[in-house]
């Protein structure tokens, strides 16, 4: 047998359970952390410290009753949701955790099938994400969730834009799509990472702020959670979903939260890069545990963020968008393209 | 104009806020036109949990009717107590104690703070914002501690008699007050840098949901909205009872008339609230708590009366028509939010849903009140 | 807010009143006496129109207005031309006289401390009277609760339905021949 496909298998069935463990730890992660920041305990009744509390959560959604609102469109209502996970599970299927960095398999690549034009593949599915919301919402003939479709399809396609336009511009000074080229390109330490504005991307740290705002609005997080804006829209787009059919919007929300500070980590903060000199052997050497540590520093962020500020409207929501970040991410790619070609000629 | 006319000019639909949603806090429907985001017509709809409760005022002996009060509004029960018992003390002639009436104000103000508390978190929450209503609870639970240790309970206070009080309040209590007081003094910096410096609550506050001070005459809307809306109106001071004439503080008014200055005047009031009960505390006289003459049964003199308080909501009046026996002939209960909400649409009109909703969260709306 | 101005118009308007009905022609048109110097024994007698001063660390207001059904709209032009606010419509049932009164509560929120109360009594057969909705926009709120509880039926009121009690509700729990339901 193809040693090969043995390796797909077990990738495929290590992703799947990697996006349905982080979405089960991460709703603990976050009620842990809800709890911590509003003076409260959080879960601590199932298991030490609520640890089964999310298997306990997720056997009770399995086991409850998947209603069918009366006149909803029933093959799209049951689409919506696998279009939220399934996109989420392709997409975590084509990034590069990082070589294992320690042990007899110390240079073993982390990844299911990396592709050469990863970054493409990963925006095009990360779009399918706003199709499961909009048949979400439309589908299930709620007023509430109407609204919510449209808010959350005019909040995505307008943050995807800026989103794109830096990936692009992280794109040409790195010169290739392939996520683990990008992350080799930031190597020799952290200032070579691509938050700095030492790699020919003109304003780095600000379209590393930009990416991640994006990133925070691409997953309808707070404060950008109009879809599901709970004290306007009750629950927005899932309101008439329960069971298993809100499971999997929840889990695909935690999976592109993964997804976000992955990608994030990856074209900003030097994916599996040490940050410290490759001289000090082990933690000086690149590896998963880094990868996952910067990773989960950004998804912890965004749980600081949303328990801090409250919502904003649409309107300013989209304000952002259009009139400042995508100015400034078109700003900021020409002005990088343009540093590509000057450099060189200055000898630099 | 009704929303069959409207459906013949443009596309909108109705939508159905509540009686079950997160942001009405209870069960107040307001049955919506929209056209995309935008509020057409917004029309409240009442009476979810109309318990007529002046007709019990007509079916109670005046004592029996004590109790009613804290079911009213049921955050700032004690100046809706207070009103009634004052009341009922202006018919009879009832002379109340000094010390009564200190202790009177301390609580009334105490519970003037936690409804601002509670007001504060759930209207931030209304805007997306979970911590500020866990932060506010808890400092709102030590006024219910304080509150529940002379009244009896921590939430529909009946503490205040005709002629005085309940309980008498011990030194432990007083104490107690000035380390609350001590500790809010010291978060109320903190909620204003968390909450009133964010750049997205100002974004959501400021110039959203203006309310002239003509409309709030039109409508009769009272309290922090009326404040908000640049007009220095405030019973404790214009209409002086109980011994507010002789406590020194101020009424916070703001010209600005959108829902960031009702914002700023009940965090102001906050802030003059515990200089009253500073002052309380500090002039506490001794002695009784009580007035020694009190006629067992409460039969006032044929006419009519009427009483209006302050409340931490408004005006909070009280006319009632005795024809000298031991019920009230007619009691009227004239609810501050009962007005305050009446505004809503005409002001909602052409506004976002989310500036709407905000906008409702900032008139600090309570339905067991308007609905009475 | 002129206090003078609206005791001169309110004194004129309960004057004119007294025109209509013949039989109380040379009555005095202000009484100065107070309420509670009527004796308890005897039921009040239904009040004639006329404006009263009234001690207001006592009754809560300064003015006591009763005037007929038909002027109370001219009452609330007045107040409001004076920026006086409508805070409360309410009504009470006379079941004796059959009569049922309305009661308008008026409140000034410009500095000075200055209430008016006025009142009108229309029969409890036909009770009908004229809305206050175009002067006041709040009375659309508070006469629609006057209606769900005295049934009293406000002429010209944009939207007379149910307010606070449930909306196929057909009785009126303040009428004092209410027996529950």
């Amino acid at each position: 047998m193809d040693i090969n496909l043995v390796y797909m298998v077990l990738f495929l069935a290590g992703i799947i359970g990697f996006a349905a463990l982080n979405a089960a730890y991460l709703v603990w992660v976050e009620r842990k952390g809800a709890a911590r920041i509003q003076r409260r305990t959080g879960p601590s009744e199932v298991g030490f410290a609520g640890l089964l509390q999310p298997l306990a959560d997720g056997a009770k959604l399995m086991s409850k009753q998947i209603l069918f609102p009366d006149g909803i469109d029933k093959p799209l209502f049951m689409l919506a949701p696998m279009f939220a996970m399934i996109p989420a599970v392709m997409i975590l299927v084509t990034i590069p955790f990082g070589p294992v960095g320690f042990g007899p398999f110390a240079d073993f690549m982390l990844v299911a099938r990396e592709m050469n034009i990863g970054l493409l593949m990963i925006f095009a599915f990360a779009s399918v994400n706003v199709m499961a919301l909009l048949l979400g919402g439309w589908s299930s003939k709620n007023k509430y969730a109407v609204i919510s479709a449209a808010r959350a399809v005019s909040q995505d396609i307008a943050y995807e834009i800026p989103m794109i336009l830096i990936a692009i511009t992280i794109v040409m000074t790195t010169g290739s799509m392939h996520l683990s080229t990008i992350v080799e390109s930031q190597a020799g330490g952290f200032w070579n990472w691509n938050w700095l504005p030492l790699q020919g991307n003109l304003f780095g740290p600000v379209t590393f702020i930009i990416f991640f705002i994006c990133s925070l609005a691409e997953t309808n997080r707070a404060p950008f959670d109009l879809g599901e804006a709970e004290s306007e829209l009750i629950a927005g787009f899932h309101t008439e979903y329960s069971s298993m059919g809100f499971g999997l919007f929840f889990m695909g929300e935690y999976a592109n939260i993964v997804i976000g500070a992955a990608l994030t980590t990856i074209l900003f903060l030097g994916g599996w890069l040490s940050p410290l000199p490759a001289s000090i052997p082990f933690i000086g050497a690149p590896s998963v545990v880094w990868f996952l540590l910067k990773m989960y520093l950004l998804i912890w962020t965004v749980v600081l963020i949303r328990w801090t500020y409250p919502r904003v409207t649409l309107w300013s929501l989209l304000n952002l968008a259009w009139k400042i970040m995508i100015p400034f991410a078109l700003v900021n790619l020409l002005g990088s393209a343009a540093l590509i070609k000057i450099l060189p000629m200055l000898g630099l | 104009m009704s929303s069959q006319a409207l459906s013949q000019n443009q596309e909108v639909f109705e939508l159905n806020l509540g009686p079950q949603h997160p942001a009405t806090h209870g069960v107040l429907r307001v049955k919506l036109v929209m056209d995309g985001e935008y509020v057409v017509d917004a029309e409240p709809v009442l009476g979810y949990i109309h318990r007529m409760h002046e007709l019990m005022g007509e079916n109670r002996t005046w004592a029996q009717y004590l109790p009613n009060m804290g079911r009213l509004d049921y955050l700032s029960a004690l100046s809706y107590n207070l009103g009634y018992v004052e009341l009922v003390e202006k018919m009879m002639g009832i002379e109340v104690p000094e010390r009564a009436e200190y202790i009177r104000v301390l609580t009334t103000e105490l519970n003037r703070i936690s409804s601002h508390l509670l007001w504060f978190g759930a209207f931030v929450l209304d805007l997306g914002g979970f911590t500020p209503l866990l932060y506010a609870f808890d400092d709102r639970e030590q006024i219910l501690d304080l509150l529940e240790s002379v009244t009896g309970s921590r939430l529909t206070y009946c503490y205040y008699r005709f002629g005085g009080l309940y309980n008498d309040v011990d030194d432990d209590f007083l104490t107690g007050c000035t380390q609350f007081l001590k500790r809010l003094r010291s978060r109320m910096p903190m909620y204003h840098d968390l909450v009133t410096g964010n750049v997205i609550l100002r974004q959501r506050l400021v110039d959203v949901g203006p309310i002239s001070a003509e409309m709030c005459r039109r409508y009769g809307a009272t309290g922090p909205v009326l404040r908000g809306s640049g007009v220095n109106y405030d019973v404790r001071k214009n209409e002086p009872y109980s011994i507010y004439p002789e406590l020194d503080f101020d009424v916070p008014v703001y010209n600005e008339c959108d829902s960031m200055a009702r914002y700023m005047v009940r965090m102001d009031e906050i802030e003059q609230s515990m200089r009253i009960i500073e002052q309380c505390i500090a002039q506490m006289p001794q002695g009784d708590i009580m007035a020694p003459k009190v006629p067992k049964m409460i039969k006032p003199e044929v006419g009519d009366y009427y009483h209006a308080v302050e409340a931490a909501r408004g005006t909070f009046g009280i006319r009632t028509v005795s024809d000298g026996k031991n019920q009230a002939y007619r009691m009227k209960l004239r609810a501050p939010t009962f007005c305050n909400l009446s505004l809503f649409q005409e002001a909602s009109k052409g506004m976002l849903l989310a500036d709407a909703l905000a906008f409702m969260g900032s008139l600090d709306l309570v339905i067991p009140e308007i609905d009475r | 807010m002129n206090k003078a101005t609206i005791t001169t118009q309110l004194r004129a308007l309960a004057a004119t009143g007294m025109v209509d009905e013949p039989e109380t022609a040379p009555a005095p048109v202000v009484e100065e006496v107070e309420e509670g110097a009527k004796k308890k024994a005897a039921p009040p007698a239904p009040r004639k129109n006329g404006l009263l001063e009234v001690d207001p660390a006592r009754k809560g207001v300064h003015l006591d207005v009763q005037l007929n059904g038909d002027q109370v709209v001219a009452a609330a032009q007045a107040l409001d031309a004076e920026g006086m606010q409508l805070e409360a419509i309410t009504g009470v049932d006379w079941i004796n006289d059959n009569e049922l009164e309305l009661v308008y509560d008026y409140s000034y929120t410009g500095g000075e401390f200055f209430r008016v109360v006025v009142r009108a009594r229309i029969p409890r057969d036909e009770p009908n009277i004229s809305t206050l909705c175009d002067v006041f926009p709040s009375a659309n709120w508070h006469e629609r609760e006057t209606y769900d509880f005295f049934g009293i039926n406000f002429e010209g009121h944009p939207q007379l339905e149910n307010l606070l009690l449930p909306e196929d509700s057909d009785f009126h729990p303040l009428l004092k021949d209410f027996k529950g339901c």
